[in-house]
């Protein structure tokens, strides 16, 4: 039976490079499964699983992604899987994280130093062990 | 003897701080191959889009997206990278003269500036000055992940999609080798197409759902991408940077050890003659 090469690589990294006999993936318009000599294709990918079937004897080879795009030419299928969640609402929340950081930064002296990080980070456990200890108590 | 105990602390103290000079040289070594190693990770997804948005450019050729048309230039964007820390030698102020002499020629055809500021290095320079930051990320670490990046990227998107800036441009760190690294500012938008030349043939892809749709998810992720590899790319830079000033720094210390040792050897033998000449015309006396 014949094989395709199969790609997953995201922008931080190469995930899996390797030979398969069928790829199943998460297209926004409904799962795709993949033979070798497929048509050439362009598919967005919506957050799920891609199952890669390896030559031998149908082992299964399980990714998860959470979006991205599937390049499908005869016998190359590369899967450009997204490294971090993506989405509208998302996005602009990040965005406007980013305007914050500048205006914050600007102003001057809110601007987050290695100490004031350290003494968020101390507070944040001590108050973490308090609710420990007394979770501890009621038992 | 009270110069030649001076300067036995003096040589002390510089013993500790070309210990601390070593180790910090050692640290930024062994990072350094690993940020390397991950700026070679980043380039397959890259090259990969890049191939994919040659094609669809190609078989769309009718097809105007925003993020690939000239515009006239009113206003421009930068997504500055700097580094978090210091001790890197000119690594910052070099990116930092490079892109003041683009501001300055910008300024004079009358082009105002945004920028987008990525590392705590660049906030604090820029602070002083007075510039138009727009978004802006720092403390990101020696391991920068997308996802702390997306905000930054996504400010500039929208001002470009929204035609408040009609160029945006990735100032990093190029990483040439070990030794040199040297400011770059790369056009990021509008996405410069790739030559037709290297179409042999002509074939097209099935679309779901349509072309117009995935070319615009194609690109935001080659931008980003792009933007993620110069941040990486940075990391790698610093880390070479800081080994070298090291090293330098380290190299600086022993010498003035050798010096200061040569200072303490005559210091102590000046004392023993004056001594000695102490005794002798004490006992001519007698």
């Amino acid at each position: 039976m014949s094989t395709m090469h199969v790609d997953i690589v995201s922008a931080e990294g190469e995930i899996y490079s390797g030979e398969a006999e069928q790829v199943v993936a998460p297209a926004r318009m409904g799962d795709v499964g993949i033979k070798p000599r497929h048509a050439a294709l362009l598919t967005a990918l919506r957050p799920g699983e891609v199952r890669v079937q390896l030559p031998n004897e149908g082992e299964e080879l399980f990714f998860y992604v959470t979006g991205g795009i599937l390049e499908v030419q005869p016998h190359v299928v590369t899967v450009l899987a997204d490294s971090a969640l993506h989405g509208d609402q998302l996005d602009e929340e990040a965005a406007d994280k980013a305007r914050q950081a500048a205006e914050a930064a600007m102003a001057g002296a809110t601007e987050k130093s290695d100490i004031a990080e350290a003494q968020e980070q101390l507070i944040e456990a001590r108050a973490r062990f308090r609710a420990a200890q007394k979770l501890k108590g009621k038992r | 003897m009270a110069g030649a105990k001076e300067i036995r602390t003096k040589i002390g103290s510089v013993k500790n701080t070309q210990k601390i000079t070593k180790a910090m040289e050692m640290v930024a070594a062994s990072k350094m191959r690993r940020t390397q190693q991950r700026m070679a990770e980043a380039k397959p997804y890259a090259q990969k889009i890049r191939g994919v948005i040659g094609h669809l450019f190609q078989a769309n050729p009718d097809y105007r997206h925003p993020f690939l048309e000239e515009r006239e230039v009113k206003r421009v964007g930068y997504i500055v990278i700097t580094s978090d820390r210091g001790l890197c030698g000119g690594l910052n102020v070099n990116v930092f003269r490079k892109l003041l002499a683009d501001l300055r020629g910008w300024n004079e055809k009358g082009v105002e500036t945004d920028l987008c500021l990525i590392g705590a290095k660049g906030v604090q320079f820029f602070r002083r000055l007075k510039v138009n930051v727009v978004g802006a990320a720092s403390h990101l670490g020696e391991d920068p992940h997308l996802a702390e990046l997306l905000g930054a990227i996504q400010v500039m998107l929208d001002a470009y999609s929204e035609g408040k800036v009609d160029r945006v441009f990735l100032v990093h760190n190029e990483f040439v080798n070990t030794m040199t690294q040297s400011p770059t500012i790369d056009t990021l938008l509008p996405v410069e197409p790739l030559d037709k030349d290297e179409l042999t043939e002509y074939w097209d892809y099935i679309y779901e759902p349509d072309a117009t749709e995935l070319l615009d998810i194609v690109l935001m992720r080659y931008i980003e991408s792009q933007v993620y590899r110069g941040t990486v790319e940075n990391v790698a830079c610093e880390m070479a940077a800081k080994m070298v000033a090291m090293k330098a720094a380290t190299d600086n210390a022993g010498k003035m050890i050798d010096q200061l040792q040569l200072d303490y050897n005559k210091a102590r033998q000046a004392a023993i003659t004056q001594e000695l000449s102490e005794i002798v015309s004490g006992a001519a006396a007698v």
